[in-house]
């Protein structure tokens, strides 16, 4: 599948943006995070720009990015209109607890509870996010039950370093926030190591032989192809550039998400004062940088069925 | 709305059967789809850098070439493939704005261009390539199995059929109703063992594949002698030695 830059761009962006809130609101409720009317502001603050900035990006792949609004209205059965409505409902309860918190300095008793709920919308957001690649069918590497596990748990991975490193420049850290984050990053390296060697070691059970219904004649080839130049759907659906350097691609992609920001994150909790906010820092935008080289990937490996109409020998 | 509606009572289930036995690949079919669409329900069909080195554009219909199977039961099949209709469509399922829809009455599943919003998320849906996107107009465009033909009044009734089986030379291409048992398009599908592409899907194509016949591997008599005569000898002698032989003869 082609990775266009936008979509990437906005699920890493939007998936931080989201697990940040979603933290923010869960540690702020159980009095892990200050209480003060600024860290709302710090905290949220970059939540929403990375929510928004995503959701911007992600027109931009469009079509008609002006008839954007139209996408709200089949919550029945896309999964991409669940996604619009579940991104923008979250921003009421978001609202309501930022404003509440940074402005009236109260987060808790009810907004703590409506902090709660927009940590449940956020969660539910990355949910539908995932669920538009877990419901095609046509790919095998996204319709599997490893995508969903991945996309949540690395929004609450770079949502969670995110937090960690906010509360270690604010300067009065509680360990069990960065405790949180390596949780996060570990769970979200382990479930990426099982997605990696479910798509090595599984295929679609679409081939040749079953896209043209000519099995029974034997093994199937590809012979001629109907145009001499690639039509929309190869240069959409048959992207390759980034398979043939998947190897390479995969160990940036587990040392930038998952190993440095561990380490940086394991050193920030034994370091006090600067290094340890810089060590936080550092883990982040590594781990930020990481999600953007996976998401990459995630497009980049995934093989459409039908380039089986076009000489692919397997998907 | 992109919610699938449970099809009417009657309501007929319009398809194409493909008799890839006889295609003989000329690719008259995407041709003549092309010529007609382009000025029919989704046109234009842009073409791209024409008369260039990378000329791309939209079709609804294009012919791949296979080989299947191996030595002497190995056969070249044709392969044209265009919108197969599905009675289960996720092409339209997916759409975000209800711009894919398919047709209650006749199955027919088509794009309103003016609620599409291009995230081409439908193309990513459809296993079977159905969908190309027209990046002049920024909306999915698609197989409208030519329902500006198939009802059209002003045509005379044999033409009331898409411009692709109307136009194969083979007559490879038919199309009819593949919910009515009876029609002639069911029966053929009944006779030939007709068979739908990437079943597992589970989309529920309405569109059949004929497939190629056994090849004959034994040829009967046709009452022609089983060897020519040789050619006389003077046939293939030098105009000297003709003429000679000619002298001689006499």
């Amino acid at each position: 599948m082609h990775p266009a830059f936008s979509v990437i761009f906005f699920t890493t962006s939007s998936g931080a943006g989201y697990g940040l809130l979603a933290l923010v609101a869960v540690a702020s409720a159980l009095g892990f995070v200050p209480a003060s009317g600024w860290f709302a502001v710090v905290s949220l603050g970059p939540a929403t720009a990375l929510i928004v900035a995503g959701l911007l990006a992600s027109t931009l792949h469009l079509g008609h990015p002006e008839r954007a609004w139209r996408a709200f209205s089949q919550v029945r059965s896309s999964w991409l209109s669940r996604e619009g409505v579940a991104a923008v409902l979250t921003f009421l309860p978001m609202a309501v607890f930022g404003i509440a918190w940074a402005f009236c300095g109260r987060s808790d008793g009810v907004f703590a509870l409506v902090g709660l709920f927009a940590a449940l919308c956020a969660t539910v957001t990355v949910f539908t996010t995932a669920m538009i690649y877990r419901s095609l069918k046509p790919i095998h590497q996204w319709h599997n039950r490893w995508t969903v596990p991945n996309y949540l748990a690395l929004s609450f991975a770079t949502g969670g370093l995110l937090l960690d490193a906010l509360v270690q420049i604010w300067g009065r850290p509680q360990a069990v926030v960065g405790i949180a984050a390596l949780v996060f990053v570990a769970m979200a390296a382990y479930l990426k190591h099982r997605y990696w060697n479910f798509i090595d070691t599984t295929k679609s059970a679409s081939t040749p032989e079953s896209a043209t219904g000519l099995g029974a004649r034997g093994k199937v080839r590809f012979l001629d192809a109907p145009h001499t130049e690639e039509n929309y759907l190869q240069k959409e659906m048959g992207f390759a550039i980034a398979r043939k350097h998947a190897v390479k691609l995969r160990a940036i992609a587990r040392h930038s998400a998952f190993h440095l920001p561990f380490l940086l994150t394991a050193a920030s909790l034994l370091l006090t004062g600067m290094p340890a906010a810089l060590a936080a820092v550092a883990a982040a935008v590594f781990g930020i940088a990481g999600t953007l080289v996976e998401r990459w990937l995630f497009f980049a490996e995934a093989k459409h069925a039908v380039t089986l109409y076009y000489g692919a020998s397997e998907v | 709305m992109t919610s699938l509606t449970a099809p009417l009572p009657g309501s007929k289930k319009l398809g194409l059967v493909i008799d890839l036995d006889t295609c003989v690949g000329c690719h008259a079919c995407a041709v003549n789809c092309k010529e007609w669409n382009t000025g029919g329900h989704s046109a234009p069909l842009p073409d791209f850098d024409p008369y260039g080195a990378n000329v791309s554009g939209v079709w609804f219909n294009r012919i791949h070439t296979f080989e299947a199977g191996e030595g002497d039961s190995s056969r070249t099949v044709h392969f044209p493939k265009s919108c197969l209709h599905c009675e289960t469509p996720a092409c339209v399922t997916v759409c975000p704005t209800g711009a894919s829809f398919k047709r209650a009455e006749d199955g027919i599943v088509l794009v309103n261009p003016d609620t599409c919003i291009g995230c081409k998320l439908c193309s990513w849906a459809c296993p079977y390539g159905a969908r190309e996107f027209d990046a002049d107009e920024g909306v999915m465009k698609k197989c409208t199995l030519c329902i500006d033909r198939i009802y059209n009044e002003n045509l005379a009734e044999n033409e009331r059929v898409p411009a692709c089986v109307s136009t194969c030379p083979a007559s490879a291409r038919h199309f009819g109703d593949l919910g009515d048992p009876s029609s002639d398009v069911s029966r053929l599908v009944a006779e030939r063992g007709g068979f739908a592409l990437m079943p597992e899907m589970e989309y529920a194509p309405v569109n059949r594949y004929l497939p190629p016949r056994a090849a004959k591997t034994a040829v009967g008599c046709t009452g022609a002698k089983a060897e020519l005569d040789r050619p006389a000898d003077a046939a293939v002698l030098h105009p000297l030695l003709r003429w000679m032989d000619k002298v001689l003869s006499r």
